[in-house]
């Protein structure tokens, strides 16, 4: 028996070490702004960080994202405040850039119709390894679009972007966000890629198990602003949904009214934000989930009284973990501003890393890059004096 | 026909003043796409509209119209508006 143990404990000891030893993967923070894109390199501790850029100096761009398929195809959604949307691709790592020959844009509208024009792409999604140089966009005003090439041409995908009853869920370009009404969320089931999801601010979430030939609105459970009837797709405004990679079958939201959590085959959402701190409230724009636990999230709420504000709550900036799938949240504010800080982060400004622990990364309104090494337990500010930002990724590196 | 860019452009172009043909805007847009790849999208949207914070003037004149008919010595300019933050 003691025997026994000491092997045990042998064995054991030997494995801790070999984890210890297997070194942990480079990586990239892909930082976009409203004046233009930066790439933050960090070493293996991510401890030291060499920012790269800027990328389009003075292009707003919404999203920048790396093919996790391949490593080290970039693509940014760009515009300018006077230019129309594009989409810049690059085959390594941001050295040089190419534009896209055909950028994601609606179908010409027949004569005597008053058609839509993509005013930005406002979100990108890599398909996965089974479906090569495939990509989604989601546009502002809401579209959705896939290209085949590596986003080098872009075509409109599926009936959503004119369906009569899609459009009218989607509203006119006043009744989304003040920066324009965005689609956004576009998930792709790992096991199984016509099995996708996408949410429009505002339009609710929607969900096709055909890739596409069918839709079906995803909203029972969620709640809209009180005095408004739920059962209008389009008064409903999830901010960010996100699948969990551990298990495809749970997803979380961060919704304009509320923090909710959807476990499959159920199609009804539940509201775990109420657990939260009544006086920092649950409303927010990002969500994250963590790689290999489906119990754990984080959320940055912002202050969604009175006229929206939509800075931290009191100027007191805080992440919230949940670690049991919504049921208590705790409050990770550690090395953040403890007053007078009124910015917020925008709902693709906040990610995590693959790595053990967790690394977590937010940029804020005020163009500040935080992160965590530690799940959140302690925050470092890494850039400051940045554009505001829009978007935050956090990509492992070869 | 002399066609003045604006700086926003010059990323396409490489210099402000180019040379372009057409018979009327549209055509002269359309041979500046085949000459300078991509430019087009940027200034004009899907459903053939000049962007909102974008301006032809042709010899000095505002002009809205893609199918504005254009003279072999007109001087076009591409402008961007006075707008922004």
């Amino acid at each position: 028996m003691a025997h026994t143990t000491r092997k045990s404990s042998a064995r054991k000891k030997k494995t801790v070490t070999a984890r210890a030893k297997r070194p942990e993967r480079r990586l990239v923070v892909l930082v976009a702004t409203r004046k233009g894109a930066w790439l933050f390199h960090g070493d293996s501790a991510r401890k030291a960080w060499k920012s790269d850029g800027p990328h389009f100096l003075g292009h707003i761009v919404n999203h920048l994202v790396l093919d996790p398929r391949d490593g080290r195809t970039l693509l940014a959604a760009a515009k300018t405040g006077h230019l129309g949307p594009t989409i810049f691709r690059s085959t390594n790592l941001g050295r040089t850039w190419e534009e896209a020959s055909r950028p994601p844009a609606f179908a010409k509208a027949p004569a005597g119709k008053t058609g839509r024009a993509v005013d930005h792409t406002f979100w990108l999604t890599p398909c996965h390894a089974n479906e090569p140089n495939t990509w989604y966009a989601g546009t502002s005003p809401q579209g959705l679009f896939r290209s085949e090439d590596n986003g080098d041409t872009w075509a409109p995908f599926s009936i959503v972007n004119d369906d009569p009853q899609y459009r009218a869920w989607m509203g006119t370009v006043q009744d989304g966000t003040p920066d324009g009404p965005k689609m956004h969320s576009i998930i792709v089931d790992p096991r199984d890629t016509a099995h996708l999801y996408f949410a429009m601010s505002g339009g609710g979430v929607h969900e096709t198990r055909d890739r596409g030939r069918t839709w079906s609105p995803l909203v029972q459970g969620m709640e809209v602003v009180e005095g408004f009837d739920a059962s209008n797709i389009a008064f409903h405004d999830p901010h960010c949904v996100r699948l969990c990679p551990s298990n495809p079958d749970r997803l979380y939201q961060q919704n304009h009214c509320g923090i909710y959590r959807l476990d499959r085959p159920s199609n009804i959402w539940t509201r775990i934000g109420s657990a939260m701190p009544k006086a920092v409230g649950d409303v927010g724009f990002p969500m994250v989930v963590h790689p290999r636990d489906d119990n754990t999230a984080w959320v940055l709420p912002m202050d969604g009284t009175t006229v929206w504000p939509r800075t931290s709550p009191g100027g007191k900036p805080a992440v919230y973990v949940t670690r049991n799938g919504g049921e208590r949240w705790q409050r990770l504010d550690a090395g953040l501003p403890k007053s007078q800080a009124w910015w917020t982060v925008k709902r693709q400004a906040m990610a995590a890393d693959a790595h053990n622990p967790v690394g977590l990364y937010f940029g804020t309104t005020s163009g500040e890059l935080w992160m965590s090494r530690d799940e959140g337990r302690r925050w470092t500010c890494i850039a400051r004096h940045l554009p505001e930002i829009y978007s935050v990724e956090a990509a492992p590196l070869d | 026909m002399k066609v003045l860019m604006p700086s926003s452009l010059l990323s396409y172009t490489g210099t402000s003043r180019v040379e372009a043909s057409g018979t009327t805007l549209a055509e002269l847009v359309a041979d500046l796409e085949r000459r300078y790849p991509g430019i087009r999208f940027r200034v004009i949207d899907e459903q053939d509209r000049v962007r909102g914070h974008m301006r032809f003037f042709v010899n000095n004149e505002q002009v809205f119209d893609l199918s504005h008919r254009l003279r072999p010595n007109d001087e076009v300019c591409l402008m961007q508006a006075l707008s922004g933050g």
